[in-house]
């Protein structure tokens, strides 16, 4: 196998570790929110390169050609788009309220607050 | 003929009702609506068993799309039997809400509860029902998103961020189960479960199959919060709405040791999972930890939700700890407390929501001198309780009696002594809240005029109480079917 070989995988696995350490460095929770896009980003692009055929086209018949792609990862990961965005709009809305109530969207800060909360009562 | 229909309707039921629930806006119709569907789900899922109990496993085609292009819903008697286990709570836990949730979240909002409930009941039989890998991920978030919007509903302002952090970890988690879930395809080219079964072996272990095998069983024990990956856990049940925390603490967690069977019985066969990959060796020290750490820390809580949350934690280690033995014995173990600690923290739950309901708080201080002004309520904790210790003729002790002669079987006897040390600890924490509602005076700010919980709340409570006893003398359905169920998943025809 040639370099870079299957280089695509590569991408997708630094995509995969670069989300997982947005979610969990930042103390803003949009910026976590953020890391979590890309962490799914990854397996998106994860299933979508394997559905690819080297060689293959689209996968509409047509005279003269042989190799096709396999469209099924793809329509599988229109799903889990669908599912990804609506988890990013159930987290941001989440963000809103908490800032809402708490004041701030810092984890440190609101990590405090409830700490307060918790002697008080 | 709608009895062949009737795999289609378990799902579809909750999940168009659930939109119309929005439509109709108005807090009392929509209750008496979501009670309706739920108690029909059940219907459902009760037939449904009983005809995977007379004819064996139903195959329904979605669609009338051939698997394994098409999606599948197979049942058989694993999942028929957790389809019931999750109906029968949500059936109940819908017809105890309404002064609850008319209280903590307000009639005028009422609906917008009951759709994210339907649609979390959606989700959980969803997942439950399907036998198509990418179906269960599908199903696995719209039960999660739901869940995320009933948890944040709670009063308190820490609901909110308890929330915000089940959704970090439950994305991640699912999103660990999708990875593997698309490993698997890229070897296998399938993706509906039975089939996935046959050409896993067929494929035979290779670095891939190895790679996903790992990425599930990470997202898995996230979403069942087993021990080092419980953190989302307690914050979300104590802070929730009482109602949600009960559904939630009764049938979610439930579900993914479900799928977590599923993949490690079905799709990687038994011998691989449990004979290769020595599976069973690393959830059964996270199992045994996840059962005295979860027991440890809930008896320094005195939110009483978290405790029993902390406990939640305990008991989800015992049904792993089963599953991980992977015999006979150990997988009914399992799956009988699956069944059992759901009709405990049910139980146990639904009588914190109506402290919760007359007191305005479920902190230890609040229990003193309850069990004289809320005599039924206090008395539904103490059977709960008992049955969660594991006292002999309720539901608890019949699941640790075979999680016992499981681990006896096997000659684990360290596994013994671990399950009698949880299982003291399961006493003391119970027993501070039963010493402070029974032998202790109230405290001198306390309201005076606490009266009984509402008889809407009380009549369901005590039907999961009574169940609790009822399934603890007569173990015919419940270990029957376990057994069965643990044969088939291993192959073991007699």
């Amino acid at each position: 196998m040639e370099w870079p070989g299957l280089y695509n995988y590569w991408i997708a696995i630094f995509l995969m570790v670069t989300g997982l350490y947005l979610v969990m460095a930042p103390q803003n929770l949009v910026k976590k929110i953020v890391g979590l896009n890309v962490f799914q980003a990854s397996v998106f692009v994860l299933y979508i390169t394997m559905g690819k055929v080297t060689g293959g086209t689209a996968p509409i018949i047509a005279e003269g050609i042989e190799v096709y792609s396999n469209p099924l990862p793809h329509v599988l990961i229109l799903t889990a788009i669908v599912v990804g965005v609506a988890t990013t709009a159930v987290g941001l809305a989440l963000v809103v309220r908490i800032n809402e109530s708490f004041g701030t969207i810092e984890e440190d800060e609101i990590r405090e607050l409830e700490e307060a909360q918790e002697d008080a009562s | 003929m709608i009895s062949t229909h009737l795999p289609a309707l378990q799902i579809i039921l909750p999940l168009l009702a659930a939109p119309l629930c929005v439509i109709l806006r108005n807090g009392t119709l929509t209750y008496w609506f979501a009670v309706v569907v739920a108690w029909l789900a059940f219907a459902v899922s009760a037939l449904l068993l009983q005809e995977v109990n007379a004819i064996g496993v139903i195959a329904y085609k979605l669609g009338g799309w051939a698997p394994p292009w098409g999606i599948e819903y197979r049942i058989d008697l694993l999942n028929a039997y957790v389809l019931l286990i999750v109906s029968a709570i949500g059936a109940l836990t819908v017809s105890y809400a309404k002064p609850s949730v008319d209280q903590e979240i307000g009639g005028d909002r009422g609906y917008l509860f009951y759709t994210a409930f339907l649609l979390c009941l959606a989700g959980l039989l969803g997942v439950t029902i399907t036998g198509d890998a990418f179906n269960i991920f599908v199903f696995l978030e719209i039960s999660s998103l739901s869940s995320y919007a009933l948890i944040a509903m709670g009063r308190d302002r820490r609901a909110l961020i308890a929330s915000y952090r089940y959704l970090v970890f439950g994305t991640i988690g699912a999103t660990f189960f999708l990875i593997g879930v698309g490993l698997l395809y890229q070897m296998t080219g399938t993706l509906n479960i039975a089939d996935l079964g046959e050409r896993v072996a067929a494929v035979g272990p290779n670095r891939t199959i190895t790679v996903a095998f790992g990425f599930m069983a990470v997202g898995l024990a996230v979403k069942a919060a087993l021990f080092p990956v419980h953190a989302w856990l307690p914050n979300a049940y104590a802070y929730a709405p009482s109602v949600a925390t009960i559904f939630l603490a009764a049938t979610a967690t439930k579900v993914s040791i479900y799928v977590l069977i599923r993949t490690y019985f079905t799709i990687f066969h038994h011998d691989f999972s449990f004979g290769v990959m020595a599976l069973g060796d690393i959830f059964m020290v996270f199992a045994v930890l996840a059962m005295l750490a979860g027991s440890a820390i809930a008896i320094f809580q005195t939110d009483i939700k978290r405790m029993l949350a902390y406990s939640s934690v305990a008991q989800i280690g015992y049904m792993v700890l089963g599953v991980s033995m992977a015999t006979v014995l150990g997988l009914t173990g399992g799956m009988l407390h699956l069944f059992n600690h759901a009709l405990i923290k049910g139980a146990l739950f639904m009588a914190m929501g109506c402290v919760f309901y007359r007191t305005g708080s479920v902190s230890i201080e609040s229990m003193r001198g309850l069990a004289a002004r809320m005599p039924w309520t206090m008395a539904a904790f103490v059977a709960g309780g008992m049955s969660l210790i594991g006292v002999p003729l309720t539901v608890g002790f019949v699941s640790k009696w075979y999680l016992l002669l499981a681990a006896m079987e096997q000659n684990l006897w360290w596994i013994l002594v671990f399950l009698i040390i949880a299982s003291l600890m399961a006493i003391i924490y119970v027993w501070r809240v039963v010493e402070a509602a029974y032998f202790m005076p109230s405290s001198a700010g306390a309201p005076t005029d606490i009266q009984e919980a509402p008889m809407a709340m009380l009549v369901p409570m005590w039907v999961m109480v009574l169940a609790n006893f009822y399934f603890g003398i007569d173990t015919k359905l419940s270990v029957g079917v376990a057994t069965r169920a643990a044969k088939f998943l291993l192959g073991d025809a007699s």
